[in-house]
């Protein structure tokens, strides 16, 4: 059957309403009688609630309630999504997350909330928390990852003294990579910070909790990248409701990069204080609320050793490193550094030996979870800065080095998967041609000459290559679960043919940019040959669709798309039986195109529309079949997917003052078939924009009191649009053997590889102006790069 | 107090407390809501309107600084925009033929602040481009395709005047209709 949607670069169906104002965000949202949350936070990341006072916020005209840590002692905490042992067998420390800090107790990061004042307005929320009289114990507080593992650092939790939520090790055994590491001709060593970065989606988390009495309903509103994940997080393990009785909706979302995954207390508060009041209750953060309370992303301590024969072929990488999970484990925080980063450190190298030693410690700071890539652009990182770096030392060129250490090309159905050191079997791939055509798309020899005459000058030229790995289409459920994963993983879909033959389409992924509103549409469309107008998409709001996992881990094709696929395999099937009958034919007859049943052969057809009203209308029927053609399926997939590519940075140092100026970004990705080029590109510049902000603007900065100093856009530096080039991308289609589209998933890349190449890119100009410097710390500002020339 | 204001052509007569600000008039009293707030400190763009022609984040002035002006809100901007008949602003046509948006967050403020742009430089370059934008954060598109929205619209643009007579929707109307089903007839009974 051929494609007519498939791989076009389809508009946007989804894009009028958010062009003329008319996305409709939770916070856009307003229902009658609803009142306004707002909270009252600790300023201080570690002490104690001595005493707690609201009478005088109680007695403010307009206020409605005042709810403490007290009122919601005997609730659940909010719930962690997965389990990673230590590695001794100890089970892993989950200290309750608590939906506010009640007296007697301490708050473990700044903003840890110790009440909820609920208003008729926003304004006399706002205004009422500032009359609650809260009295404070300071403690000690400490916010850096390595530092809370020292003896005598401040406790977070008072039952855990070292500070460790786990530690895991994983590879090949620890001596097999020592000696692999001592044997080297050349050994590499890099000691670095991939620092801690906010997510900082554009729409502020928002909610609103709404218990009808009527009904004995709840409905949440909710900006979150997975709907059903969090009627079952709150249903079953805070709140203790019966999951038939709510309904959780995640309308327009704007934004998420992982920062949405996570079942926040605040959804789970405003839920609650709806039922103790009986009308709707809001809440929406602002954007200094989000800094302190939005889950965060990386902050990883490592030493990375990547040793070499004298041909410099990899024989070994050794990692330790420490994970930050701040004071609380969010829902993906023990799956990120381990399950997510520890399994990719094969990379696209033939490696022989590896191991990495973890340790994931808690912090006085908000809880670190998945951030577009989560685990995988750390893992990156590494490779790719230790590989760059090596080439430096090693006098030889960095995508010579790549080419040689390359696993070779394997396509997953004439040739297995490739079985990598750190559990995973990659399923397709193909890496060289993708640095081959980076280097081809930069013009490599020219651009060393050009680098070579401005070494002399006050700029200098340098070029940073990453070649990266990612694992995405999360997950198999069997394969996560044995990993500590506490749910499944796989997608559900619903394909309704209406009577007349228009679709409906109901998914358990979640769209909050990503454009499923047209991609899904185009693969209905042209799977059962049919307009696309005769399509739509429903997702969003768990009273429609049966059941989902949602979107993150760039999983949405390939699992959610599978899901769909499956169900119109089932009204393709049904629908063949019902077209032979009407054809008076067998089934094996007749063949199936252009949204037509046709007798192989003949001219005699029968059109997918009759097909269906026959299917509603069972007056000419086939013995024994059921009426109706409407199809649920669960697709778990088999595998991750694996989509790789090259990301290549080009930059000018200005020697006198150290401003680093991207003058290029190259993008070569290989995400497997694509089914809208424009959309596919569109998230690989977005990706890139976060992996070069990691790069050179963003990170937190902590005092020494455990305080985010740079908690606003006044101070965190997001990347802006003249910080950023036009960028440059290309694809190449390795597909994914075990899906049915054979998709691996677009959504990360551009986060994942952009870090490593823009750093190298600066680490090689500050080489060939003959400063050997090893690392900077991200990000790399003016300032950090001056001084590490002079 | 009491302000008066025309927004996207109508003028309204509200009653607004002194500390209001733009923004939240507009969203909050008169469901404008295509106006979003992304920080607070007026750093993000998000917000952008038009006051008297000139784009400014509605979060950092008060609803009674707009007492007497004539404010576009994205809702207006389109030269037609009803459910039978649909004539967008070149900006809204770039941003879709172009791919400049992808969770519509910051979309409304993009093209309000690129539409007082083109008003100034009917043909910026890229570097204009990038500059005039300085003010507005998107976290999705990288920018990319957001330069080249506006770029599309510069050489499509037909005097793109947003058309000021037109009663813009009441999101009021859709709020309750759309937004609110089950829940909310309950509540009504």
């Amino acid at each position: 059957m051929s494609n007519k949607f498939i791989g076009q670069s389809v508009k946007r169906l989804e894009d009028k309403r958010f062009l003329t104002g008319k996305g409709r965000y939770t916070d856009d949202i307003n229902l009658p009688g609803m009142l306004h949350a707002h909270f009252v936070r600790s300023p201080y990341a570690h002490a104690r609630v001595q005493s707690i006072d609201t009478t005088e916020a109680l007695a403010m005209e307009g206020v409605v309630a005042v709810f403490t840590g007290d009122d919601v002692k005997e609730l659940n905490g909010v719930p962690c999504g997965w389990q990673v042992n230590f590695r001794n067998g100890e089970t892993m420390r989950e200290p309750k997350h608590p939906m506010l800090i009640a007296t007697g107790d301490t708050a473990k990061h700044v903003g840890d909330p110790v009440a909820v004042i609920i208003a008729e307005t926003k304004s006399i929320a706002t205004d009422a928390a500032e009359a609650v009289m809260v009295e404070w114990e300071e403690l000690p507080a400490i916010a850096s990852p390595a530092d809370a593992l020292k003896p005598g650092a401040p406790k977070v939790h008072d039952q855990y003294p070292d500070n460790k939520a786990f530690d895991w090790t994983f590879g090949n055994p620890v001596e097999e990579v020592d000696a692999a590491i001592e044997s080297a001709a050349h050994v590499t060593t890099l000691e670095f910070v991939n620092q801690r970065v906010v997510p900082n989606a554009m729409e502020p988390r928002a909610y609103i909790g709404h218990y009808d009495t009527v009904s004995d309903k709840y409905t949440l509103y909710t900006s979150t990248q997975n709907p059903h994940l969090i009627r079952l997080l709150m249903c079953a393990f805070v709140l203790g409701i019966p999951e038939h009785k709510v309904r959780v909706v995640g309308p327009d979302v704007g934004g998420g990069f992982g920062s949405k995954i996570y079942h926040y207390t605040e959804e789970a508060l405003v839920t609650w204080a709806s039922k103790q009041l009986g009308q709707p209750v809001k809440w929406t953060s602002d954007r200094s609320e989000a800094f302190l309370m939005d889950a965060h992303g990386r902050d990883h301590v490592t030493k990375a050793e990547m040793g070499f024969d004298a041909d410099g072929n990899i024989t070994g990488l050794r990692i330790k490193t420490i994970a930050n999970m701040g004071a609380y484990l969010s829902t993906f925080a023990p799956a990120v550094p381990t399950y997510l980063h520890g399994t990719l450190l094969q990379g696209v190298y033939t490696t022989p030996k590896i191991n990495i030693d973890m340790t994931c410690v808690f912090t006085h700071t908000v809880a670190v979870d998945a951030y577009r890539g989560a685990g995988r652009p750390e893992a990156t990182y590494l490779l790719e800065r230790l590989i760059d770096l090596a080439a430096l030392e090693m006098g030889k060129d960095p995508a010579q080095l790549r080419f040689q250490n390359f696993i070779p090309p394997f396509d997953g159905v004439t040739q297995p998967g490739y079985q990598t050191q750190v559990a995973l079997q990659y399923d397709s791939g193909n890496y060289h041609p993708v640095l081959e055509k980076g280097l081809e798309m930069l013009g490599y020899d020219d651009f060393r000459q050009a680098q070579k005459e401005a070494a002399q000058s006050n700029k200098l030229l340098g070029v940073g290559i990453s070649t990266y790995i990612e694992a995405c289409g999360i997950a198999p459920s069997a394969v996560v679960g044995a990993l500590g994963a506490r749910a499944g993983l796989y997608e559900s879909a619903q394909v309704r043919v209406q009577p007349t033959g228009k679709v409906s389409v109901f998914t358990g992924s979640h769209s909050h940019g990503q454009g499923h509103e047209t991609t899904f549409v185009q693969v209905v469309a042209d799977k059962l040959g049919i307009p696309m107008e005769d399509v739509e998409l429903v997702h969003g709001d768990s009273d429609t669709v049966a059941f989902g996992m949602g979107t993150y881990g760039s999983r949405s094709l390939a699992v959610g798309g599978s899901a769909i696929m499956k169900s119109i395999d089932k009204v393709l099937e049904k629908g063949a039986k019902i077209a032979a009958h009407k054809l008076e034919c067998a089934e094996g007859d007749l063949e199936y195109g252009n949204g037509k049943w046709t007798v192989k052969g003949t001219d005699k057809s029968i059109g997918f529309g009759d097909v269906a009203l026959t299917a509603y209308v069972p007056h000419v029927y086939p013995a024994g079949l059921e009426p109706g053609l409407d199809f649920s399926s669960f697709y778990d997939p088999a595998n991750f997917t694996y989509p790789f590519g090259c990301h290549i940075a080009v930059v000018e140092v200005d020697k006198e003052t150290g401003k680093v100026t991207l003058k290029r970004m190259i993008a070569v990705d290989d995400v497997g078939n694509i089914i809208n080029p424009m959309i596919v590109e569109g998230q690989i510049h977005g990706g890139l924009a976060q992996g070069i902000g990691q790069a050179l603007l963003e990170g937190t900065i902590y005092d020494e009191n455990a305080q985010l100093t740079n908690g606003s856009y006044m101070d965190y530096c997001m990347p802006r649009a003249d910080d950023l080039p036009m960028f440059e991308t290309a694809n190449q289609t390795t597909p994914c053997p075990h899906n049915p589209l054979g998709v691996k998933g677009a959504g990360e890349a551009g986060a994942i590889g952009s870090t490593p190449a823009v750093v190298n890119a600066v680490i090689d100009a500050l080489w060939s102006g003959g400063h050997q410097v090893k690392d900077i710390l991200m990000p790399l500002t003016p300032e950090r790069v001056w001084r590490a020339m002079n | 107090m009491q302000i008066q204001v025309t927004v996207n052509g109508k003028t309204r007569k509200s009653e607004v407390e002194d500390r209001t600000l733009l923004v939240h008039y507009l969203r909050d009293q008169l469901h404008l809501t295509g106006t979003h707030v992304g920080c607070d400190t007026s750093s993000c763009g998000a917000c952008t309107v038009h006051v008297d022609g000139v784009a400014v984040k509605s979060c950092t002035l008060l609803a009674a600084q707009a007492d007497g002006c004539a404010v576009t809100t994205i809702e207006g901007m389109a030269i037609q925009d009803s459910p039978t008949t649909s004539q967008l602003h070149p900006l809204q046509e770039g941003f879709k033929e172009c791919h400049g948006l992808q969770c519509g967050f910051c979309t409304p403020g993009m093209i309000m602040t690129a539409a007082d742009l083109l008003k100034h430089n009917p043909n910026p370059s890229e570097a204009e481009i990038r500059e005039a934008l300085e003010g507005n954060i998107c976290r999705c598109t990288g920018y990319h395709n957001i330069v080249k929205a506006i770029q599309w619209a510069a050489t499509h643009s037909t005097k793109p005047e947003p058309n000021q007579q037109e009663e813009p929707v009441v999101a009021d109307e859709h709020l309750f209709t759309n937004d609110v089903t089950t829940g909310e007839v309950v509540e009504t009974h």
